[in-house]
C-alpha cells in the first residue's frame, strides 16, 4: 500500500502539496513513484518560470513510462531540487521527502480544488 | 492485373475485404476525393525483357560524362578508398534490419558506437546521436530542439550567410512547427555581429544558426559569439561540413551548443545527391532533447560489454504528442561509409586530406587571380572553397570548362563563380584549369 501522508494537498494526477506559507513544495506522490517504477531522469523548470494550476510543468521519466509534471498550483518557481538532476532514483527512495519545485503560490484558494490525505488514499483505490 | 510475385490470390483479397467490409480494392480510397483521383492509364511504356533493360541503361549510361570536379557548395568530391564499398556492401550491413534487438545486433550498434565517438570528438561536443538524414535535416532538427530547450521562446536567428539550400529546409520545418525565423544580416561576405546583438536582445530567441564555413567558402571568426547567445539565454547551432573539422576549430572550440553538418565529406561518394548522412552532437545538457537514436555501452547480464540503443523512448514509444521531433532513425549505412572513413585515415589521415584540399583551393585560388579574368570578392580567409568575379560570360565559361572535362565551380550569379578544391584534383588538373581561363573561351 502507498504511503500517503496527513497534511498534504494532492491533486488527481498524482502530485502533492506541502504548503509553508504562501510557498509550497511540489513533487510526487510515493502512489506515483510506485506506478512508475525506477525513476531515471526528471524534467526540471526553471527558476523563475511562471506555472499554472494545470498545466505542465516537467516531466518524470522511469524506465517503463514517462509522465508529464501538472501543476496543482499557479505561482512562481523559486527553487528547484537540483539533486534530481544526478540522482533521480530518490524519488523512488522517498517521493515526499525529494520534492521536485518550491512555489511560491499567486492563489493560496487554488488549494481548495485539491484533495486532502483521506480522499486521496479513497481515490488510489479506486 | 495479378502477377505470381504478388503474394495474394484474388480469393484472398476478396476475403480479407470481406472482413474490413469493402466490396472491391478502391473501395478502401474511398475518402479520397473524386477530383483529384487519377482516372486515365498510366502512360508508361512497354516492358522489356532483362537484356532490353541492360541495353537500355547502356546506352542511358554513356551519355555521363566523368568531370573533374572544381565544385562543391555543400557535396565534395572526396576519395572513397577502394575497401569502404567492399565492406558496407556485405550482406550483414547492406540488408541488416534497425538494431532493436540488441542481442542480434551487436555489429550495427558497436559501429553507430564508434562513430557516435569519432563525431563527438571531431566536433569537440559531449555527445552525438547516431546520425540523421542529412546536414540540412539536421540543421533544422537544431532548430527546433533549441525551441524546445527554449521553452517559451520560438525565435530562432540564422545568419545571412548560410547556404541557401539549408536555409530552405530549415523554413520548412519552421514553418510547420510554428517556429520564428529571422535572418542576421551579412557584411562583406560575413555575419554582422552586431546585427546579430541587435536582434538578440529584442528577446524570445532559442537559438542562433551559423555556418562553418560559410556558404560562401569564409571561415568567419565567431569569437564571443557562444557568449552573446547565452546570455540572452539563446542556444548556438553550427553547421559545418565534417571533414573541414580535422582543421579548423571545432564547434566546441566555439562554443557552440549543437552542432550539425554532413558527413558526405568523409568519403561518401556524391552520388547524385544522396544518399548521404547527418550528424547531430550537443552538449549532455541537452542529450534528452536531441532527435534521433543514440546507441550507448553496457554490460550485459554476463558483465560482458554491450551495446544497446538509449534514450530514444521520447520519440518513438511514450510522450510521442511531446516529442521534439518525429525522427527515430538513424541514416546507418552512410553512416557506417563515414566510420571506416574515418577508422582507415585516422586523425592525420583527416588533417592531410584537408590540408591538401586547403592547398589545391589556395594554389587555384591565386593561380586565378593572376589570369587577370578574375578578381577577388571578399577579403577574408578561407578552406578549400571560395568565391571570385569573372570579367567574361560565366556561362560560356562553365560550358567551355565541361567541353574539356571540367566542371569548373559553382555559378553564384551572373558574374561570380565559387570554386571548391578537394585532395582528389592534382596540381596537373589545377593548371589545366588555369591554363583555359587563360586562353579564354573561343
Amino acid at each position: 500500500m502507498a504511503k500517503v501522508i496527513e497534511g498534504l494537498y494532492y491533486s488527481e494526477s498524482h502530485e502533492f502539496v506541502r504548503v509553508e506559507g504562501n510557498c509550497c513544495y511540489i513533487g510526487i506522490t510515493d502512489y506515483a513513484q510506485n506506478a512508475l517504477g525506477n525513476v531515471v531522469y526528471v524534467d526540471l523548470p526553471d527558476e523563475d518560470e511562471e506555472i499554472t494550476a494545470g498545466e505542465e510543468f516537467g516531466a518524470v521519466e522511469s524506465v517503463k513510462a514517462a509522465s508529464d509534471l501538472n501543476s496543482p498550483i499557479s505561482g512562481t518557481v523559486i527553487e528547484v531540487n537540483n539533486a534530481l538532476e544526478n540522482n533521480p532514483e530518490l524519488i523512488n527512495k522517498d517521493a515526499f521527502e525529494n520534492w521536485i519545485i518550491k512555489v511560491e503560490m499567486s492563489d493560496k484558494s487554488e488549494l481548495e480544488n485539491l484533495m486532502d490525505a483521506k480522499t486521496y488514499e479513497e481515490f488510489c483505490i479506486k | 492485373m495479378t502477377f505470381k510475385f504478388f503474394p495474394h490470390t484474388n480469393e484472398e483479397e476478396f476475403s480479407m475485404l470481406d472482413k474490413v467490409g469493402a466490396k472491391y480494392r478502391e473501395d478502401l480510397f474511398a475518402d479520397i476525393p473524386e477530383s483529384i483521383k487519377f482516372k486515365n492509364d498510366y502512360d508508361l511504356p512497354w516492358s522489356m525483357s532483362e537484356i532490353e533493360i541492360r541495353q537500355f541503361f547502356d546506352k542511358l549510361g554513356k551519355k555521363n560524362k566523368q568531370l573533374k570536379v572544381f565544385a562543391g557548395a555543400g557535396v565534395y568530391d572526396h576519395y572513397t578508398p577502394a575497401i569502404i564499398p567492399s565492406l558496407i556492401e556485405r550482406s550483414e550491413f547492406l540488408t541488416s534490419y534497425t538494431p532493436y534487438q540488441a542481442e542480434i545486433s551487436q555489429g550495427t550498434l558497436h559501429y553507430i558506437f564508434e562513430y557516435q565517438s569519432m563525431m563527438a570528438e571531431l566536433t569537440d561536443m559531449d555527445v552525438s546521436n547516431a546520425s540523421i538524414y542529412d546536414g540540412t535535416t539536421a540543421t533544422a532538427e537544431a532548430v527546433l530542439m533549441a525551441v524546445a530547450a527554449g521553452k517559451r521562446c520560438n525565435k530562432v536567428l540564422v545568419s545571412s550567410t548560410i547556404d541557401p539550400k539549408i536555409l530552405k529546409v530549415v523554413n520548412t520545418y519552421a514553418h510547420f512547427h510554428g517556429v520564428n525565423i529571422e535572418m542576421i544580416d551579412a557584411k562583406d561576405g560575413v555575419t554582422d555581429k552586431e546585427d546579430l546583438k541587435n536582434k538578440i536582445s529584442t528577446g524570445s530567441v532559442a537559438g542562433v544558426v551559423i555556418q562553418q564555413p560559410n556558404y560562401y567558402g569564409i571561415v568567419e571568426d565567431y569569437s564571443g559569439y557562444a557568449d552573446t547567445c547565452h546570455e540572452n539565454k539563446a542556444l548556438l547551432i553550427m553547421n559545418s561540413v565534417a571533414a573541414d573539422l580535422a582543421v579548423l576549430k571545432s564547434p566546441g572550440q566555439w562554443g557552440a551548443d549543437i552542432a550539425v553538418g554532413d558527413c558526405q565529406s568523409l568519403g561518401i561518394p556524391m552520388n547524385f545527391g544522396g544518399p548521404y548522412a547527418g550528424y547531430m552532437c550537443c552538449t549532455e545538457k541537452l542529450t534528452r532533447k536531441m532527435p534521433g537514436r543514440i546507441v550507448g555501452m553496457t554490460k550485459d547480464n554476463r558483465g560482458q560489454r554491450a551495446f544497446v540503443l538509449t534514450l530514444q523512448a521520447r520519440e518513438q514509444h511514450i510522450r510521442r504528442q511531446k516529442a521534439t521531433s518525429n525522427i527515430c532513425s538513424n541514416e546507418s549505412l552512410m553512416t557506417l561509409s563515414a566510420t571506416i572513413y574515418m577508422s582507415l585515415l585516422g586523425k592525420i589521415g583527416l588533417y592531410e586530406a584537408a590540408e591538401l584540399s586547403y592547398g589545391g583551393a589556395h594554389y587555384l585560388y591565386e593561380g586565378l587571380l593572376r589570369t587577370g579574368h578574375f578578381t577577388k570578392i571578399f577579403d577574408a580567409p578561407f578552406f578549400n572553397e571560395f568565391c571570385v568575379k569573372y570579367d567574361g560570360d560565366v556561362d560560356e565559361l562553365q560550358q567551355m570548362f565541361i567541353k574539356n572535362g571540367i566542371m569548373g565551380g559553382f555559378k553564384i550569379d551572373e558574374t561570380t563563380l565559387m570554386f571548391a578544391v578537394t585532395e582528389k584534383r592534382t596540381k596537373d588538373e589545377i593548371d589545366m584549369l588555369i591554363n583555359l581561363v587563360k586562353e579564354g573561351v573561343r
